[in-house]
């Protein structure tokens, strides 16, 4: 203490140039805490804000309460929708770097968040995504040429061309649409929860921010409607350490866990290896169910890794150490639930460059198709006047005047 | 004199005032280390430190609302924005507070905020990468709004907006960051190095809050615009083969009036022109301000041309900028008028 008031600037461990430095982040030995029942009261399992909860040893090997015990066949779905979100994300983003499309985000290093945590819901479950939850639209069966088609904002594209690639939707699949500004759909996850509990319906709501989200105030409104109304919501908050070029300590996490911030509200946070499907899976599980029957919200509070750049747009060299990710002390969610698997004797390396293969397959057939529907530069094309549609439910007479001028303009 | 682009100009802006008056602040997203998206901050958290450039946690809000109190404590802030798609969970700061603060207090306490954000499209960032709503804060009464069309306004410009004790919004059309953009996007892009205002001087020196430039004189239609379009507009008046006035309004609030009157008595024709939406936008203001100027001077009824009344969709970008052919079909129509 000085006599002087100081302004503090948090710093990141490192930065280009300098050894990756995680002794920042706390790490809890695999199956070291324990799983309370869900109608624990928040005050009596503060902690599970503050340790973490980890399911998956060094040795691969499941431990502890929180194991959910999956069968093979749903580890196997498990592994099949993150080795395919990982192709999927591979190809897109070559296709950004060839031309074909004008932005991508890669969920690379985060892919157990998206599957372990959809598989985890009910497909009435309603989910409101960030842009970097490519994996739940996956998972649910948005399907691979559909979500190629909004990247390409051509003819099948189901946001016609308006949106800015990645930016999905799927009514049907109960995924709310993506928006560019962030953290807005954090309060639309909570009202959709009020609105399910108005109706006496048992269905819940899950909605993801970036760490770096946390700090805009629609975050904060979420959490004090979701505590007011107790609504049946999972907040979940995916730490991957950057935001862009700033760490996270930059949105507040240098000095509490984010899975900590509802806790002055009474809500209760747990915090999670974001890397161990299983432990995703399971304290996923424990927040539904305790919405399901009255106990209102959780935040969840993801610890992964951003393993590549921000977006197409961004080169972290820039700000971070390249190496960091290979640092990061919990490791790679696909390898991790490949070495469980095959511990287990359900998997085999062969049967995972089989899987690899089939999945690129299935991503190459898709992107085939996709184009079939038209590119950024070939046809066919969506048509133009349908620009003015949308805007509001019946075209007023302003746009109709502009839409005629446009069309009149083309001859 | 220095060849600048519209980026390493805003950074020397503020490189210079930072210099100047050891109370400029500058902050906001990814301002500081990395030196921002547009690298408009690049080199100036190395340069001043820490504690006069930097980063801010993703809060407009936040960034906005603390830019207030420490303007109120005697510093003087310079807010980045990230983009001003996103400047809208900023917006009560700026409108309720930021405007008002002088007015509800009888003139006591002020803040001398800057907000420099991009706006504009033309870079294929869909709905919200690419929106201009300054008519928004032209509404609000209060707030000096300002958008230069090139290097060397733009630093003019920025450093009086960092001297003035007012608020000011301050836009920069993003799309011409690199180069003066004729609206043509099949066309090779153009680097600020074949333009003269291109050239920027390295010191200090300031262009003035509330005056117009007439960028091209003319004698038969005056054609009133700012940010990117100013360049379109020379283009597509030489497409429609009219000898046009240009006039770039830089700063919609203070609006400079006499200039836009002296040269409507001129002509007797006017085109109002801007990228943002129509309805609703400045361009109504500047038209009705301009009808209400030149009245018995105009030979045709002012036309506007502008973005269409939608976001700005991201496939059919061309079609909703308003291009070399849709302004230079109103400049036509005006010219054809009576
Ligand atoms: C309201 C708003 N402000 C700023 C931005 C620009 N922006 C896009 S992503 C991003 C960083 C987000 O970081 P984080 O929340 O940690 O998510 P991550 O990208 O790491 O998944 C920023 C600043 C935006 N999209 N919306
Ligand atoms: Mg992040």
């Amino acid at each position: 203490m000085s006599n002087k008031s100081r302004l503090h600037i948090p710093q990141p461990s490192a930065r280009p140039g300098e050894e990756p430095d995680f002794s920042y982040l706390p790490v809890s030995p695999a199956g070291a805490v324990d799983r309370p029942g869900i109608s624990a009261k928040t005050r009596d399992i503060e902690h599970l804000a503050h340790e973490m909860v980890r399911v998956l040893d060094d040795d691969h090997q499941a431990c502890g309460d929180w194991d959910p015990k999956l069968e093979p066949d749903d580890l196997q779905i498990a592994l099949r929708t993150m080795v395919l979100t990982r192709t999927f994300d591979a190809r897109m983003q070559r296709m950004q770097r060839q031309g074909k499309i004008t932005f991508y985000v890669q969920s690379l290093g985060e892919e157990a968040v998206s599957v372990g945590q959809g598989m985890a819901l009910k497909p009435k479950d309603m989910l409101f995504p960030s842009y970097r939850n490519q994996g739940l639209f996956i998972l649910r069966g948005t399907g691979l040429v559909n979500m190629m088609c909004q990247c390409l904002s051509n003819t099948r594209d189901m946001c016609k061309g308006r949106q800015l690639p990645v930016m999905y939707h799927d009514k049907e699949g109960r995924i709310f649409s993506i928006s560019g500004n962030l953290a807005t759909q954090y309060p639309h996850a909570v009202g959709w929860a009020m609105a399910s509990a108005i109706k006496g319906e048992d269905h819940v709501a899950a909605a993801w921010v970036g760490d770096g989200s946390t700090a805009e105030a629609d975050f904060h409104h979420a959490l004090t409607f979701a505590a007011v109304y107790q609504a049946p919501v999972i907040l979940n908050v995916v730490n991957n350490q950057w935001a862009i070029s700033t760490f996270q300590g930059f949105a507040g996490g240098e000095r509490r866990p984010f899975a900590a911030k509802g806790l002055g509200l009474g809500i209760p946070g747990i915090r999670v290896d974001g890397n161990d499907l299983l432990a995703v899976y399971a304290v996923t599980q424990w927040a539904a169910e305790r919405a399901r029957r009255g106990g209102g919200p959780t935040l969840i509070e993801l610890v992964t890794y951003r393993g590549g750049a921000h977006s197409t747009s961004d080169d972290p060299t820039r700000y971070r150490p390249s190496k960091e990710w290979q640092a990061f002390p919990l490791g790679d969610p696909l390898e991790r639930l490949k070495g469980h698997m095959i511990r287990e004797g359900h998997w085999s390396e062969d049967k995972q460059s089989q899987l690899e293969q089939e999945m690129k397959d299935k991503v190459d057939a898709a992107w085939q198709e996709a184009i079939s529907f038209g590119t950024m530069s070939e046809g066919p094309f969506l048509d133009p006047q349908d620009m003015f549609e949308d805007v509001l439910e019946d075209m007023t007479d302003h746009l109709l005047l502009q839409q005629e001028e446009m069309l009149a303009l083309k001859d | 004199m220095a060849q600048m682009n519209m980026i390493q100009a805003i950074n020397s802006a503020m490189d210079v005032m930072l210099e100047r008056d050891p109370t400029v602040i500058v902050m906001g997203q990814d301002v500081g280390y990395f030196g921002g998206v547009f690298r408009c901050t690049d080199g100036l958290q190395r340069k001043y430190g820490e504690h006069r450039v930097i980063d801010a946690p993703i809060a407009e809000g936040g960034i906005i609302g603390s830019a207030i109190g420490i303007g109120v404590n005697g510093l003087r802030p310079v807010a980045e924005i990230q983009f001003a798609d996103y400047i809208y969970p900023g917006f009560d700061q700026i409108a309720s507070e930021l405007a008002r603060l002088r007015y509800r207090s009888g003139g006591d306490f002020f803040s001398p905020v800057t907000i420099r954000t991009p706006c504009g499209g033309g870079i294929r960032g869909g709905q919200t990468h690419s929106q201009s709503p300054e008519a928004i804060f032209t509404h609000v009464s209060g707030i000096v709004t300002v958008m230069p069309s090139n290097p060397y306004d733009a630093k003019g410009l920025l450093i009086s907006a960092i001297e003035s004790n007012d608020p000011v919004v301050f836009f920069e059309p993003k799309r011409i960051y690199n180069g003066p953009f004729d609206g043509d996007p099949d066309k090779p892009a153009v680097p600020w190095t074949t333009h003269p205002k291109g050239e920027v001087p390295e010191g200090y020196y300031s262009v003035p809050l509330g005056a117009a430039e007439v960028v091209e004189p003319g004698s038969d239609i005056t054609i009133v615009t700012y940010g990117t379009i100013v360049h379109v507009a020379q283009s597509a008046a030489r497409l429609a083969g009219v000898d046009a006035e240009v006039i770039d309004v830089r700063s919609l609030l203070p609006l400079d009036i006499d200039t836009l009157r002296r040269s409507v008595e001129k002509t007797g024709r006017c085109l109002v022109a801007h990228e943002a939406t129509r309805f609703g936008g400045f361009g109504a203001e500047l038209a009705t301000t301009i009808q209400e100027e030149c009245f018995w001077h105009l030979e045709a009824p002012i036309e506007r041309v502008a973005g269409w009344d939608t976001p700005y969709p991201h496939a059919f970008e061309w079609q909703y900028f308003p291009g070399q052919k849709r302004v230079a079909a109103a400049i036509r129509k005006v010219m054809e008028a009576a």
